[in-house]
Parts: C-alpha cells; sequence; structure tokens
C-alpha cells in the first residue's frame, strides 16, 4: 500500500497557523504536535476517538477574557473558588484558605516527555498542544498536614468560541487533606484543553471531582496525570453531560505502597454526542489499590467510550486493581466501546475488569411498571440506581447531592 | 368485578400458546383461588392481567368493573386498581425500598387525580404496614429485595399491596418458598385486607395455603383453561386425588 500523506483538515491548518506565532520556548512542544497532526484511529490510544474527524475546527486563541457568570453549579457549596474565563486566570491570585499557597507561572510548561513524568513517553498530542499554547500555568500548594476545612473550586469557563488552554500544577504534601473540584463550563464552539497535575505525597487524603457541563456544542480536551506516595488515598470522580466531542485522560501512578486510588465516572449523554475516558493506572509499587467504575447512560446516537488500562511492574506485588465499566444505550443508534486491558507483570496480585453493555432490563421495567410507575418514570428510576453506582464514590457529600440532582434534571428533561 | 371470557395468548413470537379460551369470573369482594399443574399457564394469566408486554393477545377480553384493561398500560392497570404479588419479586439495587415505595403510592394518587401522601403520613403506614408483616426497618432502607430472602421478598409483596389497596389482588404462589409461620403471617395480611369490594385472586399450587387464606370459589386449570369450579371443598379434593384428571381431560 502506498504511504499517503493526508491532506491537512481545517482544524489542523488553524492549528498551525496559530502556532507559527509561538515563542522559541513553546516550538518544541508544538512541534511535538505537528509531526503526526491530530491524531486518527489508525493511533492506537485514539481508535474509537478519532480527533481528525471529530474536531471540525481550532477556534482562534482566546485573548482577553470576558467575565464568568456569576452562579456556579453548586449553588452555596463554601468553597474557595477560583475562576479562569478563557484561559486566563481572573481577579487577584488570594489564597483565601489556612494551608493552600497559590501563584501563576507564565513560562512553558513540562509536555510530558520528562523524564520522570506520569505523561505517555511517546508523547500526547492533547498534551503537546497544551503545552504549546498554556499562557499561564497555576500552581496550588496545599502544606503539610493541613485539613483545608473547606474544598478549593476551579472554576474553568469559556465565554466566547474561542481556543482556551489552561494547566493546573497542585502539590499536596504529606499528611494534607483536600477536596479538589474542577467544574467545565463553556459556550458553544469553544474549544478547551486543560491540563491538571497531581503530585500527591504519604498519607495524603485528596478527593478530586471534574464535572463537565460545557455547551453541547463545545469540544472539551481534559487530562489528569497524577503521582501517589505512601500510604495515600486519592478519589477521582467524573461527571459528564456536557460538550459535543470530549476527552478525558487520567495517567495516575502509585509511588509509594499502601495507597488506595478510586476512579468513577458517569456520563449522561444524547444527541450525537462523543465522550470518551482513557486511562491508565500504573501500579509502580506493591500493596496498593485501585478501583476504577465508570457508568454511561446512552441516549440518542450518543458514543461512549472507555478505555482502562492498568499496568502491576514485576515488584508490584499484592497489588489490587479491579475496573468496571457499564453502560445502558436507552436507543438502537446510541453506542458504547470498551476497551479495557491488564498489563500484569507481577505474579501475586488480584487484579480483574468486567464491563457491561445493554439496554435497561425489560423484567425490572415491568415490575416498577406494575406498581404503577409510568415508562418514563420507571426508567429514570433504575437509571438513577444505575448512575448512583458511579456517584456514590465520590466522598464529598455535598457534591454528590448536586450532581444526583443534575442527575434528575438529565432524566427529567429526557421526558 | 373482573370478567376474563374467551381468552387465548400466545409468547409473544407466536411460537406457543398458554391460554386456550380462558374464561373466568370475579364478583367484587370474593376470594378465587385457581389450582393446576406446573405449567398449565397460571403465572401467564397473572401477566396477561397486569399487562406484562411478552404476550400476544390473540383472542377475547379483560374487563375490571367493565374497563378493558387489555388497551391499558401496565401502570395505568395498576392505577385503576390491579395488583400482582410476583411469584418470583424481583430484585432492583440502588433503588431504596422507601423510595421505591413512595415512588409507587405518588404514581397511583396522580394517576387517579389524587394528591401526593405528605411524607410523614406515608412514613406511618409504611411503618405499620410493615410491623404487622414481621418487615424489620432496616430492610426498608435496603435496595428493593437486594439480599432478602424467599420469604422476606413475599413479605414484602403483601407490604406493597396493603400500602396500595387495589381492588383486585392477584398473588402468584405467596406460599412457595414460606416456611408455616410466615404463611400465617402472609395470609393474616391477606385477610387484614378482604372487604366488600376488594377481590382476591389466589394462585397456588398446593390446597394448604387455602388453609389460612380461605376461598369462596376454586377453579381447576389445565392447559390454558379453566376445566373445573367449585366452592372450597374442590381444594380438598384435588389435595386428596391430584391433577391427573383433569390433565388426562384435556388429553382426551
Ligand atoms: N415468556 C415465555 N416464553 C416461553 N415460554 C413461556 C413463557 N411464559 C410461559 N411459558 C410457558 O408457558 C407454559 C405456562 O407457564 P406458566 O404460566 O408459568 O405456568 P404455571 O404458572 O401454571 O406453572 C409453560 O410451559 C411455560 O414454559
Ligand atoms: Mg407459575
Amino acid at each position: 500500500m502506498a504511504s499517503v500523506t493526508p491532506l491537512k483538515t481545517s482544524a489542523e491548518l488553524a492549528l498551525m497557523a496559530q502556532g507559527a506565532g509561538l515563542p522559541i520556548a513553546r516550538q518544541s512542544a508544538f512541534g511535538r504536535f505537528t509531526e503526526a497532526g491530530l491524531p486518527h484511529r489508525r493511533i492506537e490510544a485514539y481508535h474509537y476517538s478519532d480527533l481528525r474527524s471529530l474536531m471540525k475546527d481550532a477556534p482562534q486563541l482566546a485573548q482577553a477574557s470576558g467575565s464568568a457568570p456569576s452562579d456556579t453549579v453548586f449553588g452555596d457549596l463554601d468553597a474557595m473558588v477560583v475562576t479562569i474565563v478563557d484561559g486566563h486566570l481572573v481577579g487577584e491570585v488570594n489564597a483565601s484558605l489556612a494551608g493552600v499557597t497559590i501563584a501563576t507561572q507564565g513560562d512553558a510548561p513540562d509536555d510530558g516527555l520528562a523524564k520522570d513524568s506520569v505523561f505517555p513517553e511517546s508523547g500526547d498530542p492533547v498534551i503537546a498542544l497544551n503545552a504549546a499554547f498554556v499562557d499561564q500555568t497555576l500552581k496550588i500548594g496545599i502544606t503539610k498536614g493541613a485539613a483545608l476545612e473547606k474544598p478549593i473550586h476551579l472554576r474553568f469557563v469559556t465565554t466566547a468560541a474561542v481556543s482556551a488552554y489552561t494547566r493546573a500544577i497542585v502539590n499536596v504534601a504529606d499528611g494534607a487533606k483536600v477536596t479538589l473540584i474542577e467544574t467545565h463550563e463553556g459556550i458553544a464552539g469553544a474549544l478547551s484543553n486543560s491540563v491538571v497535575e497531581f503530585s500527591v505525597g504519604d498519607d495524603v487524603q485528596l478527593d478530586h471531582v471534574r464535572i463537565n457541563l460545557v455547551d453541547k456544542a463545545a469540544t472539551l480536551l481534559t487530562t489528569l496525570g497524577g503521582r501517589m506516595g505512601a500510604r495515600s488515598t486519592v478519589t477521582s470522580g467524573n461527571f459528564v453531560t456536557g460538550s459535543a466531542l470530549s476527552r478525558h485522560q487520567v495517567f495516575l501512578r502509585f509511588e509509594g505502597e499502601g495507597s488506595t486510588a478510586t476512579i468513577s465516572g458517569a456520563s449522561l449523554l444524547n444527541g450525537r454526542q462523543h465522550v470518551d475516558t482513557t486511562l491508565v493506572v500504573d501500579h509502580a509499587v506493591p500493596e496498593c489499590v485501585s478501583r476504577e467504575h465508570f457508568a454511561h447512560v446512552l441516549d440518542g446516537e450518543a458514543t461512549g467510550v472507555f478505555q482502562g488500562k492498568i499496568i502491576v511492574r514485576p515488584h508490584a506485588q499484592k497489588t489490587d486493581g479491579k475496573m468496571m465499566s457499564r453502560a445502558v444505550l436507552l436507543m438502537d443508534g446510541a453506542t458504547m466501546n470498551n476497551k479495557p486491558e491488564l498489563e500484569i507483570f507481577a505474579d501475586d496480585v488480584q487484579c480483574g475488569h468486567g464491563a457491561t453493555v445493554g439496554a435497561l432490563d425489560d423484567d425490572l421495567l415491568f415490575y416498577l411498571r406494575a406498581r404503577g410507575l409510568p415508562k418514563p418514570e420507571a426508567e429514570a428510576l433504575m437509571l438513577q440506581a444505575f448512575v448512583g453506582e458511579a456517584l456514590e464514590m465520590i466522598p464529598h457529600e455535598g457534591v454528590r447531592e448536586t450532581l444526583e440532582g443534575l442527575t434528575e434534571s438529565w432524566l427529567k428533561a429526557r421526558g | 368485578m373482573l370478567e376474563i371470557r374467551n381468552l387465548h395468548v400466545a409468547i409473544e413470537d407466536g411460537s406457543k400458546k398458554i391460554l386456550n379460551g380462558l374464561d373466568l369470573t370475579i364478583h367484587n369482594g370474593e376470594v378465587a383461588a385457581i389450582m393446576g399443574p406446573n405449567g398449565s399457564g397460571k403465572s401467564t394469566l397473572s401477566y396477561v392481567i397486569a399487562g406484562k408486554p411478552d404476550y400476544e393477545i390473540l383472542d377475547g377480553e379483560i374487563l375490571l368493573d367493565g374497563e378493558n384493561l387489555l388497551e391499558m398500560e401496565p401502570d395505568a392497570r395498576a392505577a385503576a386498581g390491579v395488583f400482582l404479588a410476583f411469584q418470583y419479586p424481583l430484585e432492583i439495587p440502588g433503588v431504596a425500598t422507601m423510595t421505591f415505595l413512595k415512588a409507587a403510592m405518588n404514581a397511583q394518587s396522580r394517576a387517579r387525580g389524587e394528591g401526593e401522601l405528605k411524607t410523614p403520613d406515608f412514613m406511618r403506614r409504611v411503618k405499620l404496614g410493615a410491623e404487622k408483616l414481621g418487615i424489620p426497618q432496616d430492610m426498608l432502607r435496603r435496595g428493593l429485595n437486594v439480599g432478602f430472602s424467599g420469604g422476606e421478598k413475599k413479605r414484602m409483596e403483601i407490604l406493597q399491596m396493603a400500602l396500595l389497596e387495589p381492588s383486585i389482588a392477584i398473588l402468584d404462589e405467596t406460599d412457595s418458598g414460606l416456611d408455616i409461620d410466615a404463611l400465617k403471617i402472609v395470609s393474616e395480611g391477606v385477610n387484614a385486607l378482604r372487604s366488600a369490594d376488594r377481590s382476591f385472586l389466589v394462585i397456588t399450587h398446593y390446597q394448604r395455603l387455602l388453609n389460612y387464606i380461605v376461598p369462596d370459589t376454586v377453579h381447576v386449570m389445565s392447559n390454558g383453561r379453566i376445566v373445573k369450579t367449585g366452592g372450597k371443598e374442590l381444594a380438598l379434593e384435588l389435595e386428596a386425588n391430584g391433577y391427573a384428571d383433569y390433565v388426562s381431560n384435556v388429553a382426551a
């Protein structure tokens, strides 16, 4: 077969034009993107999410920022809110919370090729683009032993059809306890590319939540990179109802023994939404526990993608890893693609994965209807329970309740 | 009054006919029992009355107080007063029993154009009903039927019946899987609900249950039809002689 150089898509052409203006320091990251262009289905990691065909455009880079809507999705949740509008921090950076330091940095962030990075060694085009275009890196530190009395809420907002690149680096020192929430809100036509990195010490409790509520005609590319020390507990809960196209990547590595990570997610999709979650959990040391549970509710012609890989390194004995992906298809036109993988190089481990895809159980539906529940109500009750399995892995009660409420509204809107 | 006339039913793909011209009338306040060998179509009849979609109605009609049930969705039938205690109650993980009971009661009230129950009233009714049936409070907080024993599931069905106050309650082998104590509790629960404007269709394979829930009429079902109708003494006769007479009748 003759090798063909594919024509550049309009999104790629726009990105090339934007990259031409980048300073020298950003050129190497940008170069790594231009080598291959947008990833497509023949690139293994993007097989189910062909960005070359799914990304129609790369809107102009955000300049100054507009202002964020005043209400957050949480109503009256008491949190330290950091608002990033169109890729730029709004207002003074001030850490109004004891135990938190916050600063911004303008030079080029790492694009994942540093020696000990948790990001893929071969590079990743989405992270490379982030490294090339991000203006400000937000640096948040949680001091040793601090138990934060309220959550930190990173609020990412777009107010125009622009490309917004953001990066936050969070250092959680030994013994600290923190809840970190990211919400993504945005308008039609916007492209957001956000990278959040954690560096978690020993004996830490970090509860992270990511909520994607951007417009259903927006694109959201998010990456979470995390490393964990010993005896720490990290949870990362995800909730998605937004975006036409979204991909969330998680790269998490255990670097200290006796730690536990719980990564969960619920995606409620309809229309032609395409939502991808790709995660790699790397057990590099012994005696760590990881749990992954993702639930997809797919209506209309929506597509869900779950790719999860658990790696157990040769000496990571007593690893306990379990991964589950469950999807409910509400219409014939909906699609779920599951690709669970275990790469196990140690012998004394307990690892497993499972995936289910199917319609709601007819017999259960009949049972509920025979008790008087009209069909939509019976379906909503079952779906609420299905989504609840993922949501209950989020420890923060207020956040969980908000997400249960969003689930209920989504189900009501289905009719 | 429930009237079933000339009911012919096959499973949905038409591959098998189960009910073959069944006629049955149950008057208000009447407790009717259906007995019959396994596979004679008893559960199918109960499902068809309740509106399970897996069946094809080839002929006949089912009227509840003159209303054509066959034209109604299962939830509308429930609101009209049909209740089916399932032979095998289903487990619904993640749906707390309380949440389910409230949703069911409110849905039926709404469908009848009545107001929703106030939470304290609802709680009180559930608590009282559960106590009578020996259902511990913590079971009500768990997922519906999840991890319940066979007997607990049957009691939960009777609790639902008590709360939903149907006009026709169909009990499909509610006695199966019950020990004698549970059988008594469940029967008391049923007897307490007997009234002039509520009728029961008690489906059972054994006569034992009918010692506790004493029927007004007993119908023998075989091969998808009622082949004999009598009083409560018919159950005793069946217990003594078995179903052989009726099964061979049909084969002849
Ligand atoms: N959904 C179904 N699909 C296939 N066969 C069925 C179905 N429902 C019932 N049957 C068959 O119809 C017959 C009657 O079943 P059922 O109504 O359960 O009888 P009973 O309750 O009297 O034991 C049995 O032979 C059973 O296997
Ligand atoms: Mg049966």
